[in-house]
């Protein structure tokens, strides 16, 4: 991916939704195909909301995962962000 | 053994056999189900239940054509009262606006939308009907909805020389996705097998011509693409195993592992109107039978790829070598290659005529 926009907010496309809170496992699902989502990539997914630019993702994630290296936590971030746009299953806004 | 049956991730529910369509190609069984032996609004809801309770994210309503059923909105609905995604496998036909705001109210996550060309002439000669400007409206009408849409081209030896014209289709649409499908060789599509499967040649330009709208359609639009299998060295991993992944409930309430189950001889089917999904899926003899390694023949049981490929497809095998046990006949490392080597021989002949239309197996309708 080419430099992110870090003003743009991911939004999951039409087809493409979480389950339900009360459903385990937490499951990205889509048209023939499904993703189990724990811990970060919940984290992330849940905020593809169109309402969070992906420089607020980042800074959230880097609080919520305050041990973690924050530029590893910005670099992951991006990198499966720009995954899922590439799966069809979000769009930057 | 049963702690180590893992939970259906899918359901097929193929809710009806009838279908305004006649396609030559057709999946379903020769022998489709009366419509007055359909299960009930009421058994579905409780199966999509049991369903949701086994562990099951996604359902796909289909058939036939599943919008011939009337409570086809009370079933998404149901689906959804569940927690499952609900996608509805359909040809378009018969749907009008109303109807598809009253399917998208009751929750319908995503439409899959066949298409049998990228021309009308040729198109509703596949598919038996008129049907192809019917459909190119439906997929206008759904991307004005906020619901996933995917294109599924059926692909064959006789429209294989128009999927540039569907790509450029499919450009215009702009789908969320797009899967362009070979033709698999069960139910109808095995009797018309002779004029469906692609020579090498057309093969080769065809996978061509998709890496380019790969390439084209990156970042927009997801493509996929479904090759006939007798051409690869090794099986597909069939349903993703037998009795891994999937269950389908056929209109009268036969659970199967999987569309083509019913050719097997000596299998025996429950039914959902006399047990419980979970005892079906967990118990029944057709799902215990091919599940796990125990009845893998060699070269399977030693080989390296029975955990991607299960050993193929068994309703090949049987169609293929009349051996539901046997290697998938598609696997070089196996005995039955042969067979499938002689198919596309067959096929591969120089100065194949093509044949007249009148030569179809056109599919029927359930009496």
């Amino acid at each position: 991916m080419s430099a992110p926009d870090f003003e743009s907010r991911p939004r999951l496309v039409p087809g493409c939704r979480l389950n339900e809170k009360t459903r385990q496992p937490r499951v990205l699902l889509m048209p023939e195909r499904a993703l189990r989502l724990s811990g970060p990539s919940l984290e992330i997914i849940e905020r593809c909301d169109g309402n969070h630019t992906v420089r607020e993702i980042v800074t959230e994630l880097q609080k919520l995962y305050s041990k973690a290296e924050p530029q590893k936590v910005e670099t992951d971030i991006v990198d499966y962000l720009a995954r899922l746009h590439q799966e069809r299953a979000l769009d930057f806004e | 053994m049963s702690h180590l049956i893992p939970n259906p991730l899918a359901l097929v529910a193929e809710l009806t056999h009838r279908c305004p369509l006649h396609c030559v190609y057709c999946s379903n069984p020769l022998e489709l189900t009366k419509r007055e032996t359909e299960l009930s609004r009421d058994i579905w809801a409780r199966v999509l239940g049991e369903a949701a309770e086994l562990g099951v994210l996604q359902v796909d309503f289909t058939g036939g054509e599943p919008l011939a059923r009337p409570d086809l909105v009370e079933l998404v609905a149901a689906a959804r009262a569940q927690g499952l995604y609900a996608s509805l496998i359909t040809s378009g036909l018969p749907l009008d606006e109303k109807r598809l705001d009253a399917l998208v109210g009751a929750g319908l996550d995503h439409l899959q939308l066949s298409f049998q060309g990228a021309r009308e002439a040729s198109a509703d000669e596949f598919a038996g009907t008129h049907a192809h400007v019917q459909k190119l409206r439906v997929a206008d009408w759904v991307k004005k909805r906020r619901i996933g849409l995917t294109l599924n081209f059926v692909i064959h030896r006789q429209n294989l020389g128009e999927l540039e014209d569907m790509v450029r289709l499919t450009e215009k649409i702009a789908p969320n996705r797009v899967e362009f499908a070979h033709v698999q060789y069960y139910g109808w599509a095995f009797s018309n097998r002779a004029r469906l499967l692609p020579t090498r040649e057309q093969l080769d330009r065809s996978l061509e011509i998709i890496e380019n709208a790969k390439q084209a359609m990156g970042g927009r639009i997801r493509v996929e693409y479904v090759v006939p299998d007798y051409y690869a060295k090794y099986p597909k991993p069939c349903m993703g195993g037998w009795g891994r992944k999937v269950l389908l409930v056929k209109p009268d309430g036969d659970v199967l592992p999987c569309h083509a189950a019913n050719v097997l001889p000596g299998m025996r089917f429950e039914n959902v109107q006399s047990k419980s999904l979970g005892e079906i899926w967990q118990k029944s003899e057709a799902f215990q039978k091919y599940r796990g390694e125990r009845w893998m023949p060699v070269p399977c049981r030693d080989c390296d790829r029975r955990t991607q490929d299960f050993g193929g497809c068994r309703c090949q095998a049987f169609l293929l070598a009349h051996d539901a046990g046997a290697t998938d006949p598609v696997c070089s490392l196996g005995p039955g290659r042969g067979i499938v080597d002689q198919i596309l021989a067959e096929v591969n002949r120089p100065a194949l005529p093509i044949p007249a239309v009148a030569e179809w197996v056109y599919r029927a309708n359930p009496k």
